[in-house]
């Protein structure tokens, strides 16, 4: 039997905001245990919360960079559940009435566009974090991260495959990012994401049943994970079973999801608008105001980045994948009005630098004048592409303009026709055997007076005009 | 007369005349607190060595002539707000132990008008119920009769300001727990619109129906506390930042052409028939002070007590699901694991009637009865606000009996909740529509238990509340009484 998965993804962002969400403590990752907070994210008795407006501004920009509908009044419901992480006993989140509805992305899978759909946004609070003693039969509740605001983005069933989970949840990271309401830091759990998966026979419209997985913390790790749980319901179904509801944790050492808990043993919420918040209107002219503030996104740039520069679209994908890279390719592109050069360069030789050592382009010690310049001097002929390679390596170890270590070298092209003709006369006349095979017809030995040309120069000759010279001095 | 016997205003002359210091009213507070404390269990802690420190602090304020509304006056705070450094256990065995870092917007408040806080009073747990029996810390008496109770939830509030072991205090209301207590103790009480008080700092109940409001002696201390403790607060989202008027203002004002509204559905079979008396009586008194008294109709009411016990419950399940032992207050010892934890501090911490609403509140917002019951209850709330809204369109204030029946005999209810439930069926509509009440003595049993009536007024219009009382208050002349103790 042939087989259709069917994969909806709900993305928990933390938002980039310096304070919590209904407090004034800060948002900062690390710090001593319990450092962050104060009698409001303590749960205390008495404290009440106070909604913090930018983060509310900051999800109302992911709503319309997602293509959403702002709700004019959304509210905060208690979501109830007992875990020593949770000291309030309930978490603050959106239930009934979220934030935003209706959205989708566009996703470019093999030069094909799918619409993924964006069932909502609503906003909420994060909970603690519990480390537990290996020596003792104890465990200790850290609450700095209670109350950092989070931004729940659920999409439709709408991706059929791994591979688009993978790159729905790559285009979501890239567009917070964009949007610098997320750093996107997936080890630190900026950037969550948990997968319902079901598969169904092919041609049948109902939904298979569904699983939850958890506890996916790279876009590998989800990848992998569907993968396994695509093929276990597969293998299951195949040999007579039954998928059961239920959400399962993702293994990673293992390579394997495991049930945690059924459907049965699921947590009744008992959802109900906070009564210590009030609902949250939003206005036409608000809406306005922060469509305003929306940088570029990236499809946007990535077709810009086609069009204007004209790069293939795989340059452009690559450029745009950072707002800071595309940034600077763009800087490099307007010293130098070269854009394909420049988009050569970037791709190649910087990133190449840069990966190797887990930088981003932010620390990039070649600055876009620099590279501008170096692609200038490649264009006017004073050096060589080849001379161009080592020159570029030097300029990102010692940061220093190209034009500094072209004359810290020497390295300055020879384009004097008058000095490489008598280099090349002294080759010819040291090769006279050489020269009577190619003469003979031995073409082949054009690449050798070349080389010879390039030696006795130490690789400054301009190699066009090496090339020009000796078409007519070896006729 | 003794100084703990006078009313806010009037110590406010001496100390402003310079007859007395704020040392010898936290004195003459202190020394009643002796005599009669032991037999009315009003507090659950005393602060005196800090009332002492305070009073010397407000007696400089004083020589330098820097007087403020509540300069030297000794007030008590229901052991519901949050007190900086000072146990604050909410009447319950979960929080025996519990300091609060940080002080209630009203407790701020009073500080800053120059108060001084006498000690944390008795309260039902978690202000759930209506006699302060269910406290763990032991039940609160009458003043006016030892062998009763004095209502609740704040209804040791209620017996520290009758028994005069303190001038004026706060308590919290959320279906009655101001006015039902003022009433069976023969003082006023006033509980403010929804968000005219600010909650920070008041260990929830049901936060839609929370709200912090005072206890005197009279309409015009009332006015004064209130001018003290209204006003929008930063802390609290639901605080409504409307203009305070001066309340003081109101007080000894006319009520010349004004209709009261007398609700049918208010005067139903089994209220006390003294009561009963007293409120005619009352109606005749406001007609002669120039009041037109209208029958109006809140048709909704027959549905207020299911709705509020629906509604308060929920909320509650949920702002006492933070009591897990985990961080602060009572944790059991010898557990097991996680659950077991949970488990023993919550069955060690809480009492029963506590028990009985998260349990009622769990179940009415578990999946499969949400729209049942809490969602069908929010709507029919919609509904009883709207009778208020529809009332207040053809009079001034509406007027009713605070409760039933007067005070009754400790324990007499405590084995059935529902009889206990009735005694704030004329106070709970307030709660649920947002409005402000005021209940004020009206007159004694033939027993010589209070009688209290209750006035109620349209969002934010707490002003025509001290004007009807205190014009009332003027006119009935009703005798002055102090409990015999």
């Amino acid at each position: 039997m042939e087989f259709e998965t069917v994969i909806g993804l709900e993305v928990h962002a933390q938002m980039l905001t310096d304070t919590k969400i209904f407090c004034g403590c800060s948002t900062k990752f690390g710090g001593a245990p319990n450092s962050h907070t104060c009698p409001v994210c303590l749960g205390m008795p008495g404290v009440l919360p106070v909604l913090n407006k930018k983060v509310v501004e900051f999800a109302m920009k992911m709503a319309l960079a997602t293509n959403c509908e702002i709700n004019k009044s959304c509210e905060f419901a208690r979501k109830n559940y007992f875990y020593p992480d949770l000291p309030k006993g309930y978490q603050i989140s959106q239930y009934a009435y979220p934030l935003a509805e209706h959205g989708h992305i566009l996703l470019d899978v093999n030069g094909e566009q799918t619409k993924i759909g964006i069932t909502r946004i609503h906003m909420e609070e994060d909970a603690g974090k519990l480390m537990h003693d290996e020596h003792n039969p104890s465990s200790y509740v850290d609450l700095n991260r209670t109350g950092v605001p989070l931004i729940e983005i659920v999409s439709e069933p709408d991706m059929r495959s791994s591979e688009e989970a993978a790159d729905y949840l790559k285009r979501l990271h890239e567009i917070l990012v964009y949007l610098e309401i997320c750093d996107g830091n997936m080890e630190e759990g900026s950037f969550r994401c948990d997968a319902n998966v079901s598969i169904r026979p092919k041609g049948q419209k109902e939904f298979g049943t569904r699983a939850e997985l958890k506890n996916m913390n790279s876009f590998r790790n989800v990848q992998r994970a569907l993968e396994y749980e695509i093929k276990r319901q597969q293998y299951l179904v195949e040999n007579g079973g039954t998928v059961i509801q239920e959400t399962r944790l993702w293994d990673d050492a293992q390579g394997a999801t495991n049930s945690m808990r059924s459907k049965e043993e699921a947590h009744d919420y008992r959802y109900f608008p906070d009564p210590d918040l009030v609902p949250i209107l939003v206005d036409e002219t608000w809406v306005e105001k922060i469509r305003k503030e929306l940088p570029e996104l990236p499809l946007t740039k990535r077709e810009r980045f086609i069009k204007d520069y004209q790069i293939p679209a795989y340059d452009a994908g690559v450029l745009t994948a950072d707002k800071a890279l595309a940034n600077y390719y763009e800087e490099v592109v307007k010293l130098c009005a070269k854009p394909k050069a420049a988009s050569n360069w970037v791709m190649g030789d910087v990133l190449k630098f840069l990966n190797e050592e887990k930088r981003d382009i932010r620390q990039c010690p070649i600055t876009a004048k620099s590279l501008a310049d170096m692609i200038r001097l490649i264009e006017e002929g004073t050096i060589s592409g080849k001379m161009a390679k080592e020159i570029v390596e030097d300029m990102y170890k010692t940061g220093k303009s190209p034009q500094t270590i072209i004359e810290e070298k020497g390295l300055v092209q020879i384009t004097d026709e008058g000095e490489l003709i008598k280099t090349i006369t002294s080759i010819i006349e040291a090769n006279p055997g050489q020269l009577a095979d190619y003469r003979g017809g031995k073409e082949k030995l054009f690449g050798f007076f070349v080389g010879q040309a390039m030696k006795a120069t130490k690789g400054k000759a301009n190699p066009q005009l090496v090339n020009e010279l000796l078409k007519k001095m070896l006729a | 007369m003794e100084l703990h016997q006078l009313t806010i205003h009037e110590l406010q002359e001496k100390i402003k005349s310079g007859d007395v210091s704020a040392t010898q009213i936290t004195q003459s507070v202190f020394s009643r607190i002796d005599t009669v404390e032991e037999r009315v269990h009003a507090y659950i802690r005393l602060l005196k060595e800090e009332a002492m420190a305070a009073a010397a602090k407000a007696d400089e304020s004083i020589k330098k002539g820097d007087i403020k509304p509540l300069t030297g006056i000794p007030i008590a705070l229901k052991d519901i707000v949050c007190t900086k450094g000072i146990t604050t256990t909410c009447g319950s065995h979960i929080l025996h132990n519990f300091v609060p870092p940080y002080n209630a917007t009203a407790v701020e408040k009073l500080r800053a008008a120059g108060a001084v806080f006498v000690g944390k009073t008795n309260m039902d747990e978690f202000a759930m119920g209506s006699s302060t029996e269910t406290s763990y810390f032991g039940p609160t008496r009458n003043p006016w009769d030892l062998e009763r109770i004095p209502g609740g939830s704040s209804g040791g509030s209620a017996a520290a300001v009758a028994a005069e072991e303190c001038i004026a205090s706060i308590g919290s209301d959320t279906g009655g727990s101001i006015r039902q207590p003022a009433a069976l103790c023969g003082i006023v009480g006033m509980k403010p619109t929804y968000g005219r008080v600010s909650r920070f700092g008041l260990i929830a109940f049901a936060s839609s129906l929370d709200q912090i409001g005072p206890f005197t002696k009279d309409v015009e201390d009332c006015a004064i506390m209130m001018n003290v403790l209204a006003g929008y607060d930063p802390k609290e989202s639901t605080s409504v930042s409307a203009e305070v008027p001066d309340y003081r203002q109101f007080a000894g004002r006319d009520i010349k052409g004004w209709k009261i509204g007398i609700p049918k559905e208010y005067f139903i079979e089994g209220i006390d028939t003294e009561v009963n008396a007293a409120i005619k009586k009352a109606i005749a008194v406001i007609e002669q002070s120039g009041g037109q008294c209208v029958e109006i109709s809140l048709p909704h009411t027959q549905y207020c007590l299911a709705v509020y016990y629906i509604i308060a419950p929920a909320e509650a399940c949920s702002n006492l699901a933070r009591y897990d032992g985990v961080r602060y207050g009572l944790r059991a010892t010898d557990v097991r694991d996680l659950l077991d934890m949970y488990k023993k501090t919550r069955m060690q911490g809480f009492g029963a009637e506590v028990k009985r609403r998260i349990m009622i509140g769990t179940y009415a917002l578990s999946a499969g009865y949400y729209d049942a019951y809490y969602k069908k209850a929010s709507q029919v709330r919609a509904l009883i606000k709207r009778d208020f809204e529809e009332a207040f369109k053809n009079c001034d204030v509406i007027l009713t009996p605070t409760t039933p029946t007067p005070a009754f005999k400790i324990g007499e209810k405590t084995d059935d909740p529902l009889q206990m439930y009735l005694s704030d069926i004329f106070t709970i509509s307030t709660n649920l529509a947002g409005i402000p009440g005021i209940s004020v003595p009206c007159g004694f049993t033939s027993g010589g238990l209070p009688i209290g009536m209750q006035f109620l007024a349209s969002h934010f219009e707490e002003g025509k509340l001290i004007q009807i009382a205190s014009a009332y208050e003027k006119n009935a002349k009703i005798e002055k009484r102090r409990p015999k103790l």
